[in-house]
């Protein structure tokens, strides 16, 4: 069945669906000549401003038929433009994105001598991720390439950046005269920091005046397209397109047509100027929107079907944006092409009321009707949301392709105020990304990386060596066997996850100086609250808040390995350290009563145990302990999350077999859900075993419960899945949210998948089509622990 | 006090009563339905399950029983009552989860500790504890109030879901801890229901009528199993008996008969007797319930 409320949506989101995901040279052409022409004669902020302007000044414009809102970030739909200036794909990237048979992209002929003769000569030694690989210490890159972490900023800029209320309040023309007002104030004599701020400040003017001079092209586009238009219902609807952009983005939208569009600019504008992880979000979009639908209704220019048309059309618009490609072995291993915006819903007021209103319910509708990856959308859950809202969210949830997903308002406030934040901008903020907390609009929330806590007991029992990898690694405290104790062998673990985690800090903060240096962003500036006012850029510290967040990976498989080693070995003399060291380098083969012992007769994380749970508890709170509160550059601090997208396939591939019973190279638990098939009580055993964790201390965890049909079939079920939400939320989790699909329904799937092309499922803290995932990341779902009762 | 054999403890159980429960299945029933679907709670003694589907016959628990109780007969290992010491060694060694025991000894402070566990849901939800089995009636009576009083103590709803063939004096004795009585009704015909149940249904139903007089709150369940209690007579004299005690008028519940049970009955080292019963059809279903709508009962298919 096609979806979308009416003909116009169904054909844009056919289109958005149906178009190729190709590259688009356009933006990385113009960025080159930009440097060629300016480089070394203005500075860095301003340079990067100029490539904004040129790139607005001459790029293709784009109004499809139907269109309400107009504006691509490349050439057209699933235009995905380079950023050489990140990292330069090689020839050879371009052909594995061109012939794989998965999220390819589209690489037209020309483009790969373009590529080779234009863009690597120029970029290859100026990217940023060349800077930051030249500057990283051999045992970082030993302990990147061995799998210990990830590292997010060497191929996509600083990120994870939502929007607040202020767009719909102040044209781009009043964020003009505030940086005039910024200018005016410096003090030459007494500010030693001056010239760097005037010369931020002149960047973040001519990038407002990039995305002004976007609006009036396109203004005079659908102006020109209106003139040749035959049908006279289109051509109104090309008059108040241009109409549109005559007002916005240079000055505040008055309607709620013309906020969707503002929104959408300053979309583009982020997006194009650098390409940040997660893109951009509109953040607590039924917020925003709210006045300007009353208004409009009340004035007889919108009704509540129009209101909804237009949201459809913005979800087309999120829906046509692929993430950039990246290159070399990210670019083979990355099975997604989602960006990760993020809407968030409900909630509550700045003023701490019930946030749910006529939009919220709106935006239900449109995700459940639009079933589109993009954007992503989650309901935020207070103490105050009526259950009607709640329901409603269950009612699409239990449909099973993980939207929405449920986060706990409560809880984000907390964690806000608990780093630092002001009630009232705790109050709007949200999670963006996957699951990460931040106050949208006043903070850089940055994610530096994944770390695999599970790899690190392997090398300490291991004493410093990586079996996988076969080759020194970590720091030699002794062999396994030499632990006379559970706690001998904690503390050397302990001491293992210091010595990695100072590795990645090091590597961390040379990495934020370099986008400091070298990437600014000014006009992610402007509309980041504080930057202007400060005179400095997002990438250096000018917004109200700075967070750097640094992702534990694993806790399940860590717990339960711990717990297998303490309950087997030192509790119970099931079996000695010598004899499980030799079952895990054997894979478990010939080892079949060792391997059912910690598979199957262990107490394991998931099951409300607090053998294992408090095992949980001690891994947490020392990750916590030793990452939050280390200082980043930008003056702000780091904090961790509990989260993986796909990383735990990754971090597993990595690993040989581990002492909770997991087979050498499958994947780690994700988020903070049990490791696969260990939690055997039920998801309110699930619910109350991750609420053991202090959520409150992180800024964001992932839940993932995965239901089949029967369990939430009919008004029943329907009502105990929203007490479950609720009871979880009651005890501060953070965030859930469901896979309701059956195990046959995925091996069909998997089997035949052409026939199942529709079928989205919940990764990790965003959904993707099943039939573009791995075979490996398929299996994984698969295997997800499947609660069935009754 | 003597610990009580326990099944299984069932969280999230939400077809058993109002709202997220968490039900205890008791070993050991006074009745011995054919179509039970949970025969392993039907004795009052720890039992030793054998599952052959999964059993690859590589001997390795023979050789792995300390006492010698274990032994292999060709491919099939035997289990030998009266040597085996329950020290689950066996299971220790067996990859494909083929021996279990079913049955576990828990105190009163042990079911109280586990029934906390998921007391915020409760709360949210207006669930609580299901005591079940088996018969929760036929423990001992000593061990059921203290459970029932350290459950209800601590703020938990206790529903009690019975067959209802046990001496008035159990029942009567947890009427005070009781939220709701789960009442299983089978056969009006006594004949008929000795010989699918071990039992007359006298006591059944004289029991019923006391307890609804009580004032308890009772839900009446109907396990319809095809071939034998599906028919339009059973039905109405089910609702006659009702109606004549004012009984059940709050909810009546039709639960259709499933074989799903019939598996264990072989790892149990027992004959499933009922083969020849059916899954009633949605129809059939809809027809009985109808019955009871039409009766001004409240009725609805499911737990």
């Amino acid at each position: 069945m096609e979806r979308g409320m009416n003909e116009r949506i169904r054909r844009l989101r056919r289109e958005s669906l149906e178009t190729e995901a190709h590259i688009d040279m356009e933006r990385a052409k113009i960025e080159t000549e930009v440097y060629r022409r300016y480089e070394g004669t203005v500075s860095v902020p301003e340079l990067r401003a100029l490539v904004l302007k040129h790139y607005f000044a001459e790029k293709t414009l784009y109004i499809g038929e139907g269109e309400l809102l107009v504006g691509e970030k490349g050439n057209g739909p699933q235009a995905a433009p380079t950023f050489p200036e990140l990292c330069c794909h090689t020839v050879q990237d371009l052909h594995v994105m061109n012939d794989r048979e998965l999220i390819s992209f589209k690489v037209r002929e020309e483009d790969y001598g373009f590529q080779e003769k234009e863009m690597i000569s120029f970029w290859e030694r100026r990217s940023i991720r060349h800077r930051i690989l030249e500057k990283m210490t051999p045992e970082w890159k030993k302990a990147y390439r061995c799998g210990i972490f990830t590292e997010f900023m060497e191929q996509r800029g600083p990120g994870h950046t939502v929007g607040s209320e202020n767009i719909y309040k102040r044209g781009l023309l009043d964020y003009k005269e505030k940086i005039r007002e910024a200018l005016g104030h410096l003090d030459y004599s007494r500010d030693p920091e001056a010239l760097d701020k005037e010369n931020e400040l002149r960047a973040m003017d001519i990038a407002c005046d990039a995305v002004i001079l976007l609006g009036k092209r396109y203004h005079d586009y659908a102006l020109k397209l209106a003139q040749k238009e035959e049908n006279p219902v289109r051509r109104e609807e090309l008059l108040q397109i241009a109409e549109n952009c005559k007002v916005v983005p240079a000055h505040k939208p008055e309607t709620y047509w013309q906020a969707l569009q503002m929104y959408w600019f300053v979309h583009l504008a982020v997006t194009s100027e650098l390409n940040p992880w997660d893109a951009y979000s509109p953040g607590r979009l039924d917020q925003h929107l709210i006045s300007f639908y009353r208004h409009d209704v009340k004035e007889g220019i919108l009704n509540r079907e129009q209101a909804k048309e237009l949201l459809e059309c913005l979800w087309v618009k999120f829906n046509n944006q692929p993430a950039p490609p990246k290159v070399g072995i990210t670019l083979k291993e990355s099975g997604t092409y989602t960006d990760f915006a993020n809407i968030n819903t409900g909630g509550v007021t700045p003023e701490g009321h019930d946030g749910v209103n006529e939009v919220s319910y709106l935006i239900l509708e449109c995700m459940d009707e639009m079933k589109l990856l993009q954007p992503s959308s989650n309901v935020q859950i207070s103490k105050k949301t009526p259950q009607e809202f709640l329901i409603k969210a269950c009612e699409i949830s239990r449909k099973g392709w993980g939207q929405p997903a449920f986060y706990n308002t409560e809880s984000i406030i907390q964690q806000l105020l608990n780093a630092g934040k002001s009630i009232a901008d705790a109050r709007k903020g949200g999670t963006s990304g996957c699951v990460e907390t931040g106050a949208f609009g006043n903070e850089a929330y940055i994610l530096t990386g994944y770390f695999n806590l599970p790899k690190i007991l392997e090398i300490t029992l291991h004493n410093g060596y990586d079996p996988a990898a076969g080759e020194p690694l970590g720091l030699a405290l002794g062999k396994a066997e030499d632990f006379k104790s559970y706690e001998e062998l904690f503390e050397a673990y302990k001491k293992q996850i210091l010595y990695f985690l100072d590795i990645k800090m090091r590597g961390n903060h040379v990495i934020e100086g370099i986008y400091a240096r070298y990437m600014p962003v000014p006009l992610l500036s402007v509309i980041t609250n504080d930057c202007i006012a400060k005179g400095k850029d997002y990438n250096a510290g000018g917004a109200r808040y700075n967070t750097n967040y640094l992702q534990g990976v694993g806790i399940g498989t860590i717990t339960d390995s711990l717990a297998a080693i303490k309950y087997n070995v030192f509790d119970k003399q099931k079996f000695t350290m010598s004899e499980l060291m030799q079952a895990l380098n054997d894979n478990f083969e010939g080892h079949g009563r060792i391997w059912n012992l910690v598979s199957n007769k262990t107490p394991k994380y998931g099951n409300d145990d607090d053998y294992a749970d408090d095992i949980m508890k001690d891994v947490f709170s020392f990750y916590y302990e030793s990452v939050t509160g280390r200082p980043n550059m930008k003056g702000g601090k780091y904090r961790i999350n509990m989260l993986p997208t796909t990383c735990h396939v990754y971090f597993g591939e990595v690993m040989m077999a581990s002492p909770n019973g997991r087979l050498a190279h499958k994947p780690v638990s994700e988020g903070i859900s049990p490791e696969k098939g260990a939690d055997v009580h039920g998801p309110t055993a699930v619910v109350k075993s991750c609420s053991k964790m202090d959520h409150l201390n992180t800024g964001g965890t992932l839940l993932n419960q995965k239901f089949t049909p029967q369990v939430v079939s009919g008004e029943n079920g329907l009502i105990q899945m929203a007490n479950l939400v609720r009871t979880y939320f009651n005890l501060d989790g953070h965030h859930i949210q469901f896979n309701v699909i059956d195990r046959q329904t995925l091996l069909d799937a998997q089997a035949r998948p052409e026939e199942y092309k529709d079928l989205i499922v919940r990764v990790a803290g965003y959904s993707d089509h099943f039939r573009n995932l791995s075979k490996a990341l398929q299996d994984e779902i698969i295997d997800r622990t499947e609660q069935s009762f009754g | 006090m003597k610990a009580q054999l326990v099944t299984d403890i069932q969280k999230y159980s939400i077809h058993d009563g109002e709202g997220i429960r968490t039900t205890i299945f008791f070993k050991g029933c006074p009745l011995s339905c054919v179509w039970c679907h949970n025969p392993e709670t039907q004795e009052y003694r720890q039992q030793f399950m054998w599952n052959q589907e999964k059993c690859t016959g590589c001997g390795e628990c023979a050789a792995a029983c300390p006492g010698g109780a274990v032994f292999m007969e060709g491919p099939r290992p035997v289990t030998d009552p009266e040597k085996c010491s329950v020290c689950h060694t066996c299971e220790e060694y067996c990859l494909q989860n083929a021996r279990e025991f079913a049955g576990r000894e828990y105190t009163v402070e042990e079911l109280v500790r586990e029934a906390l566990k998921d007391q915020p849901f409760y709360e949210q939800s207006h669930g609580g504890v299901t005591l079940s089995g088996g018969e929760v009636l036929a423990r001992d009576k000593e061990f059921l109030e203290q459970l029932m009083r350290g459950l209800t103590e601590r703020g938990i709803r206790v529903n009690v879901d019975t067959c209802g063939y046990v001496p008035w004096e159990n029942i009567e004795s947890v009427i005070p801890y009781t939220d709701t009585f789960l009442y299983d009704i089978k056969l009006m015909d006594s004949g008929l229901h000795e010989k699918m149940t071990g039992a007359g249904n006298e006591r059944i139903l004289d029991n019923l009528v006391k307890l609804s007089k009580s004032g308890a709150a009772v839900w009446i369940r109907i396990p319809v199993v095809g071939g034998v209690n599906d028919t339009d007579r059973n039905m109405k004299e089910t609702l006659d008996f009702l109606d004549a005690h004012s009984i059940g008028q709050k909810w009546i519940h039709l639960l259709p008969y499933h074989n799903t049970g019939s598996g264990k009955y072989s790892r149990l080292g027992q004959e499933y007797r009922g083969r020849d019963f059916t899954t009633p059809s949605k129809e059939r279903m809809q027809e009985l319930l109808d019955m009871c709508l039409k009766r001004g009962f409240q009725a609805r298919i499911g737990g």
